[in-house]
């Protein structure tokens, strides 16, 4: 080899120790994790049941799977509800956000306010959405009335965090341009502000409108409306093939919520 | 001057979107043209020139996404308040303030010592199934690149696969597991695992994808096969994206492992299910308060660490 290339690749950097003690951390870190699981050896009821359950998840309860009407043992009725129960909590919350985003924003209202208000972002994102969902089934009665208002509240969090970073990336050119032509304040947010704003505020609830879907499909186990409920219902007296008919619900639901919401992205973005 | 203007239909079709597989007549609706052609604002001004402007769209998508939410509204909203009144619903409201409150007023420090350990049962939950979720990834990730794998069946296959995968959320993997496994910490990290390999999957086929493989075709061409090509050209220049993107899903799951005791996981999803039936809200908020402060604890390390690795 030519020496100029090997005393090259001998001056390379040594990063031997670096990632020795990582490693060591990573290891001794999942190690210790290790001691959570108490193995109880294999349960024979447990091969029986997964092998049941997989064999309905290939023939799940059609009757349930095809027929429309509005009860709880209609798995697509139950998909439009929980799509209807995200669509408007993602609503609620993208509203709600606006406010709690401009109060936090750290050049609209300074360090303190903001900070505040980043502390209560932090605590609404914590906060266990079905905690909030036990709490809302105490104001409304179990329903899915109670999960729009979940998702709602819980999304606040999320989403004015975002808000947050796009409102603080705001391009103050336009401002100064617009004060030139001599704007007044009004309309220097309606022509300076808000089309700077609008796109990208869309497109951080539809992100969350997709999460929100996910969450919609579980919320029927604290009574909070939608298809969890069945799921979780037919799961705890072992009828599988009805479990197996919300499962595939499920699957449409959310992979349907998320080609929808990608259109509309993409379709945001190009303009 | 009253000359006709061109079509601004006509120039926005050559536009460089890709194409999504609509109908033609959806995806004429989609792109707006009926609108368009039907409409077109003309200005003239003041030195005679005509301009057009293409019709607003802000009416017709507003239009359609209020049809949607009337829709919705009356199906949840409507349906409630048919049932019940509003006055009932106005009485109810101050239900949740008032266990907020107790939550805030009535903090039961005593009941900290009964919370550690299923704290660190949850931590170690979403630790082990982060750990086992990013290890699997690795290999489907090669086997869903597109780029590595040339036979795009095979690519295919494991994007649907994995698409799939992604579809559940880590409580009703849990739920369904519970009756597998019984009830204990071992199926949440069952699931955890598996929802973090599914995203970690995504995301790392999606970087591997992008990269440039002139390293890795140099290797194959001194004979190497695949797998050992990969190892040598293509790990190295992920692997600061792998440990990221970890970092990044043992966030995610550390919050999803909390509310895992509710079907039967282990963790400190267990007693907040109990202490939330029993009323016992003082409990709840300290639950909640150590959460909180753990969470951030551990948001706050991981980013740091993952600002340190890109």
């Amino acid at each position: 080899m030519h020496p100029d290339i090997l005393k090259a690749y001998q001056s390379r950097p040594n990063h031997t120790i670096r990632n020795l003690i990582l490693a060591v951390v990573f290891i001794v870190v999942i190690g210790w994790s290790f001691e959570t699981i108490v193995y109880s050896g294999i349960n024979p009821n447990g091969v029986i049941i997964a092998k049941n359950i997989l064999n309905a998840m290939v023939h799940p309860n059609l009757d349930w799977l095809l027929n429309f009407n509005r009860s709880g043992t209609s798995i697509p009725w139950l998909m439009i509800e929980t799509i209807a129960i995200a669509f408007l909590g993602t609503l609620l919350g993208a509203i709600l956000a606006i406010p709690m985003a401009f109060l936090s924003a750290r050049n609209i209202t300074g360090k303190v306010v903001s900070g505040g208000g980043n502390t209560l972002i932090s605590i609404i994102r914590t906060f266990p959405y079905f905690i909030l969902g036990l709490m809302f089934v105490r104001v409304t009665g179990p329903g899915p009335l109670a999960g729009v208002l979940t998702i709602g509240i819980s999304s606040i969090g999320m989403i004015s965090k975002l808000y947050v970073e796009i409102i603080e990336d705001i391009d103050k050119g336009i401002l100064l341009a617009l004060d030139a032509t001599g704007a007044t304040t009004f309309q220097k947010i309606r022509y300076g502000i808000i089309p700077q704003l609008t796109a990208s505020f869309v497109s951080a609830a539809i992100y969350r409108f997709d999460i929100n879907v996910r969450n919609a499909t579980v919320l029927g186990l604290v009574g909070a409306g939608g298809i969890g409920f069945t799921l979780i219902a037919a799961l705890a007296v072992y009828r599988w093939n009805d479990a197996a008919a919300a499962l595939w619900g499920i699957v449409v639901v959310v992979l349907l919520t998320e080609a929808i919401s990608n259109a509309i992205r993409s379709k945001l973005v190009s303009g | 001057m009253n000359k006709k203007p061109p079509r601004p239909a006509k120039a926005k079709s050559t536009r460089s979107v890709p194409r999504r597989k609509l109908g033609p007549f959806l995806r004429m609706v989609w792109d707006h043209k009926i609108v368009q052609k039907v409409e077109t604002r003309t200005l003239t001004l003041a030195d005679g020139t005509a301009s057009t402007r293409p019709f607003s769209f802000q009416l017709v998508n507003f239009t359609a996404l209020f049809l949607v939410f009337a829709v919705f509204w009356d199906m949840i909203v409507g349906a409630y308040f048919r049932k019940t009144s509003l006055w009932l619903f106005f009485r109810r409201v101050p239900n949740f303030f008032n266990i907020l409150e107790k939550m805030v007023t009535t903090l039961d420090f005593a009941y900290l010592g009964n919370i550690i350990d299923p704290l660190i049962d949850t931590v170690q939950m979403a630790i082990l199934g982060t750990a086992i979720g990013a290890l699997f990834s690795l290999p489907v990730a090669f086997l869903a690149s597109q780029n590595i794998v040339k036979n795009k069946a095979v690519s295919g296959f494991f994007k649907v696969f994995l698409s799939l995968v992604r579809t559940f959320p880590t409580l009703v993997y849990a739920a369904v597991l519970a009756f597998v496994f019984g009830y204990g910490t071992l199926v949440g990290v069952i699931a955890t695992s598996i929802f973090t390999f599914g995203i970690m999957t995504k995301m790392l086929y999606e970087v591997i994808e992008t990269l440039d493989l002139g390293g890795f075709v140099a290797i194959e061409a001194t004979g190497a096969n695949k797998v050992k090509a990969f190892v040598a050209a293509i790990l190295p220049q992920i692997m600061g994206s792998f440990l990221s993107f970890s970092l990044y899903n043992f966030e995610i799951n550390i919050r999803a492992s909390a509310i895992l005791g509710y079907v039967g996981a282990g963790g400190i999803g267990i007693l907040l299910d109990e202490n939330m039936s029993w009323r016992e809200y003082g409990r709840i908020g300290v639950i909640m308060l150590t959460l909180f402060v753990v969470v951030i604890l551990i948001e706050n390390v991981s980013r740091y660490l993952r600002r340190r690795l890109s």
